[in-house]
């Protein structure tokens, strides 16, 4: 069809193709007007339109932007009453045990400064001097004798009784001296156990001064929350992505572990559900193997939750707390037995590899005695398979801590993996919207390329018919001149 | 607020385990068929001396079927299309330690067959035993049936009995393993091929496919594996 077409004029192929070239030239000469209007129609159609779509995206984008924006700061203000609520609790918590107790210890600290001051006035009394008449008897006692015996006599009577009256003095400051540093031997513990207790005032002073600077900080955060400032968007959105990878691991660990469960358990499962039995596409022991391990993920979560740890449930969280306690013991109870038929299992899973080994063994010793040999450390893994299966159940009812940060998380990545598709999206269109406008003009210059030939004809005979118009004009004005 | 905020949570938390549960149902490649497996000794002549080898193709079968899975071992001998010549079958249970004993047992009967044979029997009905088979195993209702010719499928039938009809072997895989050559094959090889092409039309037109295999080598992809 498009041979005979092609050779319609001519039967030389090209003298054909050329008549058709001329055909198609004039025919697009005469059409020139409507095809650059087609083209720049559909271009300027394609541009408004995309113009259009990349308003419509923008508008979506801020609106997206904006939710984000309002629940970043919703959950980040909430976040943070939460925390200053948790140090107010802290602080009441302090006032209450230990502050409660100040008035005793201050009765301390007073009895024992009390006692202190009463220690020393008595170590400060007065040493006892010798007698007043002591200063007369020494000054006749060291008259000159003069070689009188009696004098002499008297003089060393006297002279004695100086001496003893001052050995009796020297005697009685020794005592009354050994007495004071008794009482001020005696006052050293009482100075320490003022000492520990004004330290354990300043530890709790402290705490509380701790505890008035974080609240500040909080209180300074959420000032910046409420203010909506971009510093505290900002922050808040980059530790939401930071949530969402820690969180994220943490649960790829707690799946890699409920993997490692599910293969401790599923094989006894098929002894007690059977193994060829199937639900679809899956044995139904898997699939038990399966609810156990989920049934213990949503204990663990129930237990987190009435331990208010986590906030998934809101029913849980306001239950009253009799109620919240029978909960909490319900499901750790439900865990507990949970986690020892799985360490049975485990052990199950052990007898029945060591059946199924027995049993290949005997099948490729074809005629021997069938039966694998015992080894010596056999029980080891057995018993790593038993506490294994026991502890796991524990370890994945935690993953409700990671779950809960992932969940809340996932809200502002999601947001922000929408924000970023929207803005990939409006790019793109205003791209596309763009091309079209200039691919339209290129399409009229191409167009015109084509048909160049007419048109330099057309060029030509205008500029012709115009220079003629202007010489006769010339003629004219020169003859009414 | 709280109220829908938790709401939403819980409906987030519920389609995320919904998707879960979509997913591992979408996983797998659909239920395997359960599998029934009937073995055919021949005993007649000179091949029972070739009953080691079928030991270990029944140690293959016994090691590769599960739960839920049949297996009969039968001899073929003057007149097979009895239930006495069935030597053990077995459907092994749902429960693996009791299928594994099912096994053991399976396997003592055998053993405990092959070690009594000592003259094989007069004739060789082939086509009585794979009727016998074909029975056994519609009778088991498995999804892959298979029935396994361990002979060099030289029928020889007794004087009487009459056995060429059509077979009915629809859906049923029947297998010859080990067709060991006869003297009279070293003589003219067409026979041998002659003997093989007769039972495959014969099977393929009771509605069958047909396959050998003679080396015993090469016995994994004897039965679809689960």
């Amino acid at each position: 069809m498009t041979n005979e077409l092609l050779m319609l004029w001519s039967d030389n192929a090209a003298t054909s193709l050329v008549i058709w070239l001329i055909i198609a030239i004039i025919i697009f000469y005469l059409g020139r007007k409507q095809a650059h209007q087609v083209f720049q129609t559909t271009g300027k159609a394609i541009y408004s339109t995309m113009r259009l779509w990349g308003f419509t995206l923008a508008r979506l984008e801020q609106r997206l932007t904006q939710r984000n924006r309002e629940f970043l700061i919703a959950s980040g203000a909430r976040a943070t009453e939460k925390a200053i609520e948790r140090e107010f609790t802290r602080i009441t918590n302090i006032v209450q045990r230990d502050l409660s107790k100040y008035p005793g210890l201050h009765r301390q600290i007073a009895e024992s400064i009390e006692k202190i001051e009463s220690d020393y006035q008595k170590s400060v009394d007065a040493a006892p001097l010798p007698p007043a008449w002591g200063e007369v008897v020494e000054t006749i006692a060291a008259l000159p004798t003069s070689g009188d015996p009696t004098v002499v006599k008297i003089l060393s009577n006297i002279k004695k009784a100086v001496d003893e009256s001052h050995q009796q003095t020297l005697k009685t400051f020794k005592k009354s001296s050994a007495k004071s540093h008794a009482l001020l031997a005696g006052m050293q513990p009482r100075w320490r156990n003022i000492d520990e207790k004004l330290d354990q005032v300043n530890d709790k002073i402290n705490g509380l001064e701790t505890c008035s600077k974080n609240i500040d900080k909080q209180v300074e955060n959420y000032q910046d929350i409420l203010a909506n400032k971009d510093s505290a968007v900002n922050a808040l959105g980059s530790s939401a992505l930071t949530q969402f990878f820690i969180s994220g691991l943490v649960l790829v660990i707690a799946v890699m572990g409920g993997l490692i469960n599910f293969q401790l358990i599923a094989l006894p499962m098929s002894e007690m559900v059977g193994g060829s039995s199937y639900i679809g596409s899956m044995k139904t022991s898997d699939i038990a193997a399966l609810v156990v391990i989920l049934i213990e993920i949503a204990m663990g979560l129930f237990l987190f939750e009435s331990l208010r740890i986590t906030n998934l449930f809101p029913i849980i969280s306001s239950m009253d707390d009799r109620m919240r306690r029978r909960m909490m013991i319900v499901t750790f109870t439900i865990l507990t037995i949970l986690a020892t038929i799985e360490a049975s299992l485990a052990y199950m899973r052990d007898l029945l590899a060591l059946d199924r080994e027995a049993l290949q063994q005997s099948l490729i010793n074809a005629g021997a005695a069938g039966g694998v040999v015992e080894a010596q450390f056999r029980w080891i893994p057995s018993m790593g398979q038993m506490v294994m299966g026991f502890i796991l159940p524990f370890a994945l009812a935690f993953i409700a801590i990671p779950l809960e940060s992932f969940i809340h998380s996932l809200r502002v990545v999601l947001g922000l993996v929408a924000i970023g598709f929207l803005r990939a999206c409006r790019v793109i269109v205003r791209i596309v919207g763009g091309f079209a406008k200039h691919l339209s003009q290129i399409l009229v210059y191409l167009f015109d390329l084509l048909i160049m030939l007419p048109v330099s004809i057309e060029a030509a005979i205008k500029r012709r018919s115009e220079r003629q118009s202007n010489d006769a004009s010339k003629i004219s004005d020169s003859s009414i001149v | 607020m709280s109220q829908s905020k938790g709401n939403v949570k819980t409906r987030l938390m519920l389609s995320i385990m919904m998707t879960m549960g979509v997913l591992l149902a979408g996983c797998g490649e659909g239920k395997p068929n359960s599998r029934a497996v009937y073995l055919l000794l021949d005993t007649s002549g000179t091949y029972t001396q070739e009953l080691a080898k079928a030991q270990a193709i029944m140690n293959y079968l016994l090691a590769t079927l599960n739960s839920g899975d049949s297996i009969a071992i039968a001899r073929i001998d003057s007149g097979s299309f009895s239930e006495k010549d069935i030597i053990a079958k077995a459907t092994f249970d749902i429960r693996p330690s009791t299928a594994n004993d099912q096994k053991r047992l399976f396997k003592h009967k055998v053993d405990e067959f092959v070690a009594q044979v000592k003259f094989g029997s007069r004739n060789t009905d082939i086509t009585g035993g794979l009727i016998q088979a074909s029975d056994f195993v519609n009778e088991t209702n498995a999804g892959d049936k298979y029935v396994l010719i361990f002979s060099d499928l030289e029928e020889d039938l007794q004087k009487g009995h009459v056995r060429d009809f059509p077979i009915d072997v629809q859906g049923i895989q029947v297998v010859a393993l080990n067709v060991t050559k006869l003297r009279s094959d070293n003589v003219d090889p067409r026979d041998y091929k002659k003997r093989l092409t007769h039972w495959q039309e014969r099977v393929k037109q009771g509605g069958g496919e047909w396959r050998v295999v003679n080396d015993l080598e090469r016995l994994d992809a004897l039965i679809a594996m689960h």
